[in-house]
């Protein structure tokens, strides 16, 4: 039994571990949360959904497309929208956010209907291994394994391209960065895009276990902040690391203590990281000087 | 030598106010150090900005080889080969000092996503490109002296590196014009003597033109080929440091109104 809620922890802690990071990339930008990060994942997935359903399309088409479109939603609002907020603040930018989250809330109820679909997925979800004695389903270990691939591509971006390494000294230092020919407005692009991306492959990877509805991302949302918070919102490792820990401490209170309360441990965990250790635990503590 | 090598023009902007800069214009012979003095708040770290593109002037225009680059984005700017140091240090404070060196050759590496990231061959293009500009990064190492520096993270190291830092920075960016604001403050006198040797090898060996904004008059008056005074934003007079060092005005503005001696 609890060889068995380990592993499922890690397999649902990958789901959160990829919205951490999706977070994380565009709060390590610009110390904006980006509260709308859900809703575009969600958008995007009903984009794979319709694809698949109302047109007939294959899997390798309808997620390439599905991930295509993230791309051009993140580039788009952040073209559209972050970029033309005059002299914003991180408040004001957290709200604009907060709007998004409206409006692409608003359009998928209004496209997809609030009535749940259920989404069709190459990889079985009741086909099983076993690993010693638990049991994982083919699903879990394809969304372990993509979300490893994922960090491990975004570990070596981070660390050895050019454009990687413009976009960590774009949040180091946007001035220099700009004096040193980076364009730093360009960089913001890519990051949102990123970070789309991200999302909608989370989004992607939790719908079939999940039931499709313009609900879908909500609770992992919140549960990947959470992630986010408890390993450090300026690390991407420790977010990582973030979502597994919430994955499997969650599973393990659902089996052990309650599962009706299952959700609350995620709360819980933010409330204590901000009284205890408020900049996470993989972050060292960093205090700008005024 | 080359005297429409750079030039300002009437420029001219102001913050609410407060005209920081009116009407200033100056030009810059190739190959030649060109200071700017004043008081503080005298408006020479906002020519600076306008030059860069960090802020768009009023009026104005701003002239590099011949092109008006007035209003261009501050990466268009490095591109056309300006680069520049600033007097608050604006460096990468969590990366060592080998990779703000390197991010200063971001204009001129060219490796792809990809294959910067994977790094397949040891002879593969991205890693020969890697070891190029590596290569020219030791050298300005070497010229600054800064190789006990190397792997360390910057925002440790004393001030006076940090600014040396910076210079390599700029240096590693290939520019043909160098804009460096009050690069000595903060150092001590070795460091000092140091910095004027360093800036005179700048200007002899690698043929980069100079524009300095610089409080120690020893050290202005030591270097520049020519300065502009210049208090509440309007220029007082142009010219050998000779000149300026006798001019009444210069005097007055950096010492008040009374006669002290």
């Amino acid at each position: 039994m609890f060889l068995q809620l380990i592993v499922s922890g890690i397999a649902i802690g990958s789901i959160y571990a990829l919205v951490a990071l999706a977070m994380v990339i565009i709060y390590k930008a610009s110390e904006v949360p980006n509260f709308a990060q859900g809703e575009m994942a969600m958008i995007s997935t009903f984009l794979a959904f319709m694809l698949l359903d109302s047109y007939g399309q294959g899997f390798l088409v309808s997620f390439s497309g599905a991930l295509g479109f993230a791309i051009a939603l993140g580039i788009f609002l952040e073209f559209v929208f972050l970029r033309r907020a005059k002299d914003p603040n991180v408040l004001s930018l957290i709200l604009i956010t907060l709007g998004f989250e409206m409006m692409l809330y608003g359009v998928g109820s209004w496209k997809w209907g609030a009535e749940q679909q259920s989404f069709p997925f190459p990889v079985s979800d009741f086909d099983i291994v076993n690993v010693g004695p638990a049991v994982l389903s083919y699903l879990n270990i394809a969304t372990l394994v993509v979300a490893l691939f994922l960090m491990l591509a975004l570990f070596l971006f981070f660390k050895y391209t050019k454009v990687g390494i413009a976009m960590k000294a774009t949040q180091q230092n946007m001035i220099a960065a700009r004096i040193n020919g980076i364009r730093a407005n360009r960089i913001l692009s890519i990051t949102w895009a990123m970070s789309s991306f991200i999302g909608a492959v989370a989004g992607m990877m939790l719908a079939p276990i999940a039931t499709l509805d313009p609900n879908l991302m909500m609770d992992p949302l919140l549960k990947g902040f959470a992630a986010a918070v408890l390993g450090g919102m300026t690390t991407l490792v420790g977010s990582a690391i973030g979502g597994y820990i919430l994955g499997i401490i969650e599973t393990l209170f659902g089996g052990y203590v309650s599962l009706q309360f299952k959700s609350i441990v995620a709360f819980l965990i933010i409330v204590l990281v901000l009284c205890f250790k408020p900049s996470g635990l993989f972050s060292k503590h960093y205090v700008r000087r005024v | 030598m080359d005297s429409d090598f750079f030039g300002v023009e009437n420029l001219t902007i102001s913050f609410g106010g407060l005209t920081a800069v009116n009407d200033v214009g100056f030009g810059v012979m190739e190959g030649s150090i060109f200071s700017i003095i004043g008081p503080n708040g005298a408006g020479k770290t906002t020519i600076f900005n306008c030059i860069n593109g960090l802020y768009i002037p009023d009026s104005g225009k701003v002239i590099f080889k011949g092109e008006e680059i007035t209003g261009l984005k501050p990466h268009k700017i490095a591109q056309k080969g300006i680069a520049r140091t600033f007097q608050n240090i604006e460096l990468f404070s969590r990366m060592t000092t080998m990779e703000n060196l390197m991010l200063g050759r971001h204009l001129h590496i060219n490796t792809g996503v990809f294959s910067g990231a994977t790094f397949f061959r040891r002879r593969s293009k991205a890693a020969l490109e890697e070891i190029k500009h590596r290569g020219r990064v030791e050298r300005i190492i070497d010229l600054l002296d800064l190789q006990f520096a190397r792997n360390q993270f910057v925002g440790g190291l004393p001030y006076g590196t940090q600014k040396l830092i910076e210079l390599g920075r700029a240096l590693a960016l290939d520019p043909e014009f160098l804009l460096l604001d009050e690069p000595s403050a903060g150092m001590n006198t070795e460091e000092k003597q140091d910095l004027i040797f360093w800036i005179k090898d700048i200007q002899d060996e690698l043929g980069i033109t100079i524009l300095l904004i610089e409080h120690d008059m020893r050290m202005v008056m030591d270097i520049s080929d020519r300065i502009l005074a210049i208090n509440f934003g309007k220029p007082i007079i142009e010219g050998t440091p000779e000149d300026v060092q006798n001019d009444p005005e210069v005097l007055k503005a950096y010492l008040g109104e009374e006669e002290i001696y």
